[in-house]
């Protein structure tokens, strides 16, 4: 059996597999890609041939308009390619994420892309996949990011609006994953009222409802007026929430949802007046618990706080190397 | 600790203070004694508490950590408590006893055996109550709760009282406070100070501008210099002697030197006096926020009290009495009680107002910031009352600065930058910031400003942008100081903006060096 990293390897133009010739998540146009979530940066425009979840193909088509050629797989339908068989696998991360499993001469790959084990009324869940190789994300790949449970989150948010009836919560989300999840823990709390929406988060809405996500009555808030939104939930991209934009609202309570809140400094640089602890990534305990299940006895790791995740898994045996790749985690930090 | 926990943690993520009162509230009403009271007196730095260092706590993280994995965590987090707080290993979720019992049990364990009581904490605990405990373990809670914006949330939640009237029994009360919290939730009559030498609330001034002093009849009113120090409140009572700041923070222990010969309470200014000369506000900075103070200090800045006003003479209250008569009242008490660092301020003559614009005018030097206008039949009333005294400042200095930083405001403000630091220039091409203002624009300024600096920023550090140099501001402010703590070597107090001069060519800001000259 060949190692695998003479067939899978870091280049410049992005994570290569070799006999299949083509482009993990490629940070540039290349003529074959497989992708694993529709973040833009994971998922760039202009590449030739796409494999990918039919649901992240319907987000990137959203997104960047189509590409010439698309293919679309189901969860654990193979795809033999040359003299590579690629299965996707369900990631947790956002609507349509997967895990790539390569399968070349008897060896196995896995690349997680963004992932996250905690339950997510909007994806399905991540599976473990027994694997040589795993190539995990690190973005919270510190023993200092434990996620908190993120109903216990949504419980303070609240807690917050029932004390602040005058003012109008105002959540700084990514349009494509939190937004969603977002609505849909609200939903299940019991917040039953409309949701104002900055109108750059409605066309993803308007996906995850096509793929049968229950999201409730959601409104646009540009064209409500300041009054009305006193006592209401607003969600609004991060960039919006405490600029010019979030002027349309009443002595707004900025908030932010994000595993970066865990950290007080990141929230208090950002504004933040009630930072929300709810990340679309695997934190620490779940980073490790995933590499022990896929029983991977080696471990890549794609972008974010590496060298702890490699130190900690050297104490288990495991062979850790940091590939650095560049332009990750840019869209959606959290 | 729990809901302790909840309401630090929202209150130093809020800025306003009125966005703070509903939290403060909250946790008073759904607190039981004692904890809301122990938790009173922890956020208005009354609270006792044999602190422990950080070297313990660093100590304690180490045994439980790898120390790759702390020293990557610490890089990353920047604050020693927030990072062990979050890297503590989770365990299975003992109960945490009540905020009262962890401050008594940290009053009464030996130091021995404080580590692994502070461990067994930090085991039952989730991550925010582990921060809240090592803040307040360490002596570190910082949430900006004054003292009085505690007394207020106190009065509104109960809702049939005043801070002002929390404040008059304040200093006879004593964490957990429960003879307190029984008054404002109706459950017994308000606590009795007897004769324990509380504050009483101050009364304080309008500010008059030139234009409004035409209106006022001379013969109605008694003019005194404003002094350029701290107000103060000195009160002594059979139950012993305080000095008191204006927010009725008890300063006894910083001015050691400051006592009353016979039972009063005396309203003044507290200044530091040099042969009989009033110091610059600067050299009183030295003293005020210590808890104690060092015979050098007590040598090299002599405090002394410039008294006002008199409030009680004895037990006599005498706040009903108009003005006149006060002021004969303290001049009698001052005469039977002479004593070295106790004077009076005098009253300046005058037969019409424009009598006292020459002393206004010229009151830059000698520890004078204006003048203050009285009304002759006032009696002493709580708060800032209209109509009765009257502050008239000198004139304010001027300078023409660069703009140099923008920061977004927060609540009402947060979508715009409002608040500015401005420079001026060291060498023909060097600026050095001199100063922050946040105020003194009419909202089409802040408009304009906010335009200007998002078409002009060249760099963003989290909330903040720097810009181009390229906006003039006049700021207006009260005196310029030395202070080896800020890059330009100099610190303005009172800062505002006085006028935006966009027609003035940036070039054309004035130079550090004339700043230096205003020093007094």
């Amino acid at each position: 059996m060949p190692p695998v990293d003479t067939w899978l390897y870091p280049t410049p133009q992005g994570l290569y597999c070799a006999p299949g010739d083509f482009f993990i998540d490629p940070p540039r146009p290349v003529p074959r890609a497989v992708i694993t979530h529709a973040h833009s940066d994971h998922a760039r425009p202009g590449n030739h041939t796409v494999a990918a979840s039919s649901a992240t193909l319907a987000l990137m088509r959203a997104r960047h308009g189509p590409c010439p050629a698309e293919t679309p797989l189901a969860w654990g339908e193979p795809l033999h390619h040359r003299d590579v068989t690629i299965t996707l696998h369900p990631a947790g991360h956002v609507l349509g994420s997967a895990q790539i499993v390569l399968d070349h001469q008897g060896t196995r790959a896995v690349i997680s892309g963004d992932y996250k084990r905690a339950p997510d009324p909007t994806c399905d869940p991540f599976t473990p996949i027994q694997c040589d190789l795993f190539i995990t994300e690190a973005t919270f790949a510190l023993p200092i990011f434990r996620h908190p449970p993120a109903a216990a989150e949504i419980a303070r948010l609240l807690a917050s609006v029932a004390l602040f009836p005058g003012r109008t919560h105002v959540i700084g989300a990514y349009s494509l994953g939190k937004t969603q999840r977002l609505i849909a823990l609200l939903r299940q709390s019991g917040w039953n009222e409309p949701i104002y929406l900055h109108g750059a988060l409605l066309p993803m809405c308007a996906i995850y409802q096509q793929h049968g996500i229950e999201l409730g009555d959601l409104r646009p808030a540009t064209v409500a007026e300041k009054r009305d939104l006193i006592g209401r939930i607003v969600l609004a991209p991060p960039s919006a929430i405490a600029d010019r934009w979030a002027r349309r609202l009443e002595d707004p309570v900025v908030c932010m949802a994000s595993g970066w809140m865990r950290v007080r400094q990141r929230a208090k640089q950002g504004g933040v007046e009630l930072p929300l602890v709810i990340s679309d990534h695997a934190d620490w305990d779940e980073l490790n618990q995933t590499i022990d299940d896929t029983g991977a006895r080696e471990v890549w790791v794609t972008h974010g706080t590496e060298d702890a995740l490699i130190h900690e898994i050297s104490k288990r045996g495991i062979k850790g190397r940091a590939l650095r790749l560049i332009g990750y985690g840019e869209e959606e930090a959290a | 600790m729990k809901p302790f926990a909840d309401l630090l943690e929202r209150l130093l993520y809020t800025q306003s203070r009125t966005a703070k009162l509903p939290q403060l509230r909250h946790y008073f009403a759904t607190t039981p004694d004692p904890d809301r009271g122990i938790a009173l007196a922890a956020i208005t730095g009354e609270l006792t508490l044999h602190a422990a260092k950080p070297a313990l706590i660093r100590t304690l993280a180490a045994e439980r950590t790898d120390p790759t994995l702390f020293a990557l965590s610490y890089d990353f987090v920047g604050d020693l408590a927030e990072t062990i707080a979050l890297i503590w290993p989770p365990s299975q979720a003992t109960q945490l006893p009540g905020l009262a019992e962890i401050v008594a049990t940290l009053n009464s364990t030996a130091k021995p055996d404080l580590p692994a009581q502070i461990a067994a904490w930090l085991d039952a605990a989730d991550p925010s109550t582990r921060l809240a405990l090592l803040k307040l373990i360490t002596g570190g809670l910082r949430v900006g709760v004054s003292a009085r914006l505690a007394r207020i949330a106190l009065a509104e939640w109960a809702g049939h009282t005043t801070a002002d009237a929390i404040e008059e029994i304040w200093h006879s009360l004593a964490p957990p406070y429960t003879d307190l919290f029984a008054w404002l939730e109706h459950r017994a009559p308000r606590p009795d100070p007897a004769d324990a030498p509380v504050f009483r609330p101050l009364m304080l001034a309008n500010p008059l501008e030139t234009g409004d002093i035409a209106p006022l009849e001379a013969p109605l009113y008694r003019a005194e210099w404003k002094w350029d120090g701290i107000r103060v409140q000195l009160v002594s009572t059979a139950g012993g002697t305080r000095l008191y700041s204006r927010g009725a923070e008890d300063i006894s222990a910083t001015f050691p030197e400051i006592t009353c010969p016979s039972p009063a309470v005396l309203d003044g200014e507290l200044l530091i006096i040099r042969n009989g000369a009033v110091a610059p506000f600067a050299d009183l900075q030295q003293r005020l926020n210590r808890k104690t103070t060092t015979p050098k200090l007590l040598r090299d800045h002599p405090a002394a009290v410039r008294l006002y006003d008199i409030l009680f003479d004895g037990t006599e209250d005498l706040r009903g009495l108009p003005f006149d008569a006060r002021r004969a009242r303290l001049e009698a008490w001052h005469a039977r009680n002479p004593t070295p660092l106790l004077d009076q301020s005098p009253l300046i003559e005058f037969r019409t107002l424009d009598d006292l614009e020459p002393p206004r005018a010229n009151a830059r030097s000698a520890g004078i910031e204006g003048l203050m206008l009285k009304r002759a039949n006032s009696p002493y009333l709580p708060g800032r009352p209209r109509g009765h005294w009257w502050k008239h400042k000198r004139d304010p200095l001027t300078i023409d600065a660069v703009l140099m930083y923008a920061q977004r405001g927060h609540g009402k403000r947060s979508g715009l930058y409002s608040d500015y630091t401005f420079g001026l220039w060291r060498t023909d091409t060097e600026l050095v910031p001199i100063g922050k203002a946040y105020f003194g624009f009419t909202d089409r300024e802040l408009d304009f400003l906010d335009k200007w600096i998002r078409a002009n920023t060249t760099a963003r550090f989290g909330p903040v942008r720097e810009v181009s140099p390229g906006l003039v501001l006049e700021i207006a402010f009260d005196a310029a100081q030395l202070s080896p703590r800020h890059k330009s070597g100099v610190a303005l107090r009172f800062p505002r903006i006085a006028r935006l001069r966009a027609d003035k060519p940036h070039q054309e800001a004035d130079r550090l060096e004339t700043l230096m000259k205003l020093i007094k």
